[in-house]
């Protein structure tokens, strides 16, 4: 060991003068031998991997090409947000699957998130049933794989609701709901909205008075925070929501009416039809999903200490205020993160859709496109690329408003 | 002492008995049920649930069918009342739980190492029981192969002796030039054993020999439950050497695991299971053929060992800062101190996440019937369902592999939460 005589000398920091061994011995600079080793590791496997890649193409006399993407597909999909038919091409179909994947996955995001929060604050109810009743729905949730979920709740909609030739006849054996809604083993029909001239102005109206109910609410917290003057929340929200739409569409003579579904020869025409492939698959993933979420949100709030209730409390509120104010915001904080998992699990969990033949991406473009083509490690590419930049976009967004709510620490 | 007190009471008052309103059982449902109208409205509403359910599922469960050969048969033995067809169980439970082709004569091998499992797992699972035991831990995933598997016991005496070498080469190497030098030097020892112990069990292919199982013949529960284990095990290993790497100060390996893990995690394990199906075999040499249950095991140990990796992070970012400062200051290199000092505490941290991940990787394993491998989900859809007899028939099976996976991971879940209070050791 050198002795320390002249700070600021290489000796001084260094120790000693750089020699091979030290790569080896030297903790500071061992460090770069192991990255060193590992990248020339990776590098040889991945290069191998590659070889035996290019190999077996050559050998199956195969390549990797993308031009199948724009060849026609020459199969149908039954769910088309968008304009598709079997002479579109490829990746038309995969975009297709890509927004029916969003559809259901956005739809189930949204009631998963009902049902966890009413199953988790009715857990902690002080109802005895009514909380036991939460914990079998959650621990028969959480504890049966989801593949075996929807296809029950398949099975039992496709067998439990009547054919459409059912509705049919003098003393039909089923009738449609509120004389609306026909809910049918090919699907269920909702009534749809026609669109007459000015429906885009009531439309515009009625989403002025949506945010003009924000805006209210934004002034309303404002003159609080400022003047401590205390402005009504409720009914004013609620008229500002309602009346300038009602106004309008009187005022603009019905400009938008519904179209309820008919039968017609073998089938429902008109309104909107769900699909039973969609509904069981929505459906499923809601209730599996909720079942975790109501778990997520059972613990945020017990992780409120009891303090905070009882602080609350002293300072007057009443118990709506308490929840409202004091115990839901500091519990969405831990509510949040495991939150955004479960939403990630549900955009990543629609891929099941294959099992009831909903027609997403997984079943376009890594079903059909995939077994028409052959185009085996192009189509597998591509899907995975697709759910990485929608997972990664979700944890984007959430996490922005996991930031906007958290504890600002100093 | 004469006193003007005319009376005194020598003894209290008994307390009289509370109002029959604010005592037992009336009390009790007075504050649970129907302290409020909100919550009265609650009760009734559970209640009529509860009701419906119950008499809705009762007379089906109550008429259940148990011996008849096909649905046909079943639907007249009920005579147009409602009842379940439990017969479907009777008939097809073997496939069910052992797959098609298992053959029926060695139904006994996949059920024993089913029993030795629990039997094995105990003595890791709780740590009241004898430390010998743990041994028999070690063993059992050899003997399990053997049995499962068949073939000569070589094999698995083999793989067993690597392990042993390996070991003992590593502890010995250790003692003397630390612990880089002695891992590898394990590794070596180890392979070289094993390709050693492949000319045995190749000379020896009859001794004590059970008939060969090939691995596309496992299907049913069987198959889940050898996912499961196999791979719950596995990403083990790797999913601490992934958390670490992501810890670690070193900006290429902590890349490299950012990627791998962050890219695991973003995608649906069913395009993983799409690419052990179709894609993966691209990747080997010309010539070799994996099986696919291999190129499954493959895949879905990288899953979840990505997801053990989060979780396992998680509990080395709960370490306090000081444990890894106490850890250097006593002399500890890295080796040293991860084992002895940060993952002991790390891995306690992280049980209940592991666990979870366990049981949600177990219940993933019915997605490998859809790239058509019979487990048991496979197994339900495609034989059963699609069986001329049984056709049509979907609560009674469906409902009992939702009782087996429920059993399972319930059972699991119940465990982690003792044993989180086992392990809650700091103050309350």
């Amino acid at each position: 060991m050198s002795t320390i005589s002249d700070p600021g000398s290489d000796a001084a920091i260094g120790g000693e003068r750089f020699r091979l061994g030290m790569l080896l011995s030297d903790t500071r600079y061992r460090s770069y031998t192991f990255q060193f080793i590992a990248l020339v590791l990776l590098i040889l496997g991945v290069s191998y991997l590659v070889s035996n890649l290019v190999q077996n193409l050559n050998e199956l006399g195969l390549n990797i090409s993308w031009a199948f993407l724009a060849e026609p597909a020459g199969y149908d999909i039954n769910q088309r947000p968008i304009e598709y038919d079997s002479q579109s091409s490829h990746g038309r179909a995969a975009i297709v699957g890509a927004i029916n994947t969003l559809i259901v996955a956005f739809l189930a995001c949204v009631s998963a998130t009902i049902f966890g929060i009413i199953a988790g604050v009715l857990r902690l109810s002080n109802n005895w049933i009514v909380a036991r009743l939460m914990s079998v729905y959650v621990e028969a949730f959480r504890n049966v794989p989801v593949l075996i979920w929807i296809l029950i709740i398949f099975l039992a909609m496709s067998n439990a609701f009547p054919q459409p030739r059912a509705f049919r006849g003098e003393t039909p054996d089923a009738e449609m709901w509120l004389g609306m809604f026909a809910f049918t083993n090919r699907g269920v029909y909702i009534p749809s909205f026609i669109n007459g001239p000015g429906s885009g102005l009531f439309w515009l109206i009625c989403l002025a008075s949506l945010i003009g109910v924000f805006v209210y609410r934004w002034y309303a917290k404002k003159l609080l925070f400022e003047k401590g003057q205390l402005l009504p929340m409720g009914w004013p929200s609620l008229v500002i929501l309602l009346v300038p739409g009602i106004l309008a569409f009187f005022a603009l003579g019905q400009p938008v009416g519904l179209e309820s579904p008919e039968l017609r020869g073998f089938n429902f025409q008109g309104g909107i039809h769900l699909r039973l492939s969609l509904l069981a698959l929505w459906f499923a993933l809601a209730i599996y999903t909720g079942a975790f979420i109501a778990e997520n949100v059972r613990a945020g709030i017990q992780a409120i200490s009891k303090g905070q209730t009882e602080a609350a409390g002293a300072l007057g509120l009443r118990p709506g205020r308490i929840m409202n104010l004091v115990v839901l915001p500091q519990a969405l904080r831990v509510i949040i993160p495991p939150l955004i998992s479960q939403y990630l699990n549900i955009t990543k969990n629609s891929s099941l859709a294959i099992a009831v033949g909903y027609m997403d991406i997984t079943g376009t473009l890594g079903g059909i496109t995939l077994n028409q083509t052959g185009r085996a490690i192009e189509s597998i590419l591509l899907l995975m690329l697709f759910y990485l930049i929608v997972s990664l976009s979700i944890s984007a967004i959430m996490n922005v408003y996991n930031n906007s709510v958290k504890l600002k620490e100093r | 002492m004469p006193s003007d007190v005319s009376f005194v009471r020598k003894d209290f008052v008994e307390p009289s008995p509370p109002p029959a309103r604010e005592a037992g059982a009336v009390k009790w449902i007075r504050e649970n049920l129907f302290s409020g109208w909100v919550n009265s409205i609650l009760t009734l509403l559970s209640i009529y649930f509860i009701y419906q359910l119950v008499t809705g599922a009762w007379p089906w469960f109550a008429n259940g069918v148990w011996n008849t050969s096909n649905l046909a048969e079943c639907r007249a033995a009920l005579a147009g009342e409602t009842g379940a067809c439990f017969s479907v169980i009777q008939d097809r439970w073997s496939q069910m739980l052992f797959g098609i082709s298992y053959p029926s004569e060695g139904y006994w091998r996949p059920t024993l190492a089913f029993v030795l499992l629990f039997v094995c797992a105990a003595p890791v699972l709780f740590s009241k029981l004898p430390r010998q035991l743990l041994i028999a831990s070690a063993l059992y995933p050899f003997l399990a192969y053997w049995l499962i598997w068949g073939g000569t016991i070589m094999i698995s005496i083999m793989a067993l002796v690597g392990f042993v070498v390996g070991y003992y080469v590593f502890t010995s190497v250790e003692k003397a030039r630390g612990f880089a030098p002695g891992f590898f030097a394990g590794i070596i020892a180890a392979l070289v054993t094993w390709w050693l112990g492949g000319f045995v069990s190749s000379a020896m292919v009859g001794f004590i020999a059970l008939p060969e199982v090939a691995s596309r013949d496992m299907g049913g529960f069987m198959l889940n439950m050898i996912l499961g284990t196999i791979c719950v095990s596995l990403s083990l290993p790797l999913g601490i050497v992934l958390a670490l790497g992501r810890q670690s100060d070193m900006p290429i390996i902590k890349g490299i695991c950012v990627i791998f893990i962050e890219f695991v995690r973003g995608v649906p394990l069913i395009t993983l299971l799409f690419v052990a199906n179709v894609v993966l075999a691209y990747f080997f040499p010309p010539g070799t053929s994996l099986d696919l249950i291999l190129r499954v095991i493959i895949m879905i140990t990288m899953f979840s060992a990505a997801y053990i990796a989060e979780v396992i992070r998680g509990g080395l970012a709960a370490l306090p800062r000081g444990q890894y400062e106490a850890a250097d200051s006593l002399g500890l290199d890295y080796a040293q101190a991860t084992r002895l000092i940060i993952m002991p505490q790390a891995l306690k941290i992280s049980i209940p996440g592991i666990v979870n991940v366990a049981v949600g990787l177990f219940k993933d394993t019915t997605l490998v019937s859809v790239i058509s491998m019979f487990d048991l989900v496979g197994a339900i859809r495609g034989p059963i369902a699609s069986s001329t007899d049984w056709t049509g028939i979907y609560w009674e099976v469906f409902g009992f592999a939702a009782l087996l996976f429920f059993i399972i991971c319930y059972g699991i879940s119940q465990y982690s939460q003792w044993l989180e209070r086992q392990l809650a050791t700091d103050h309350r």
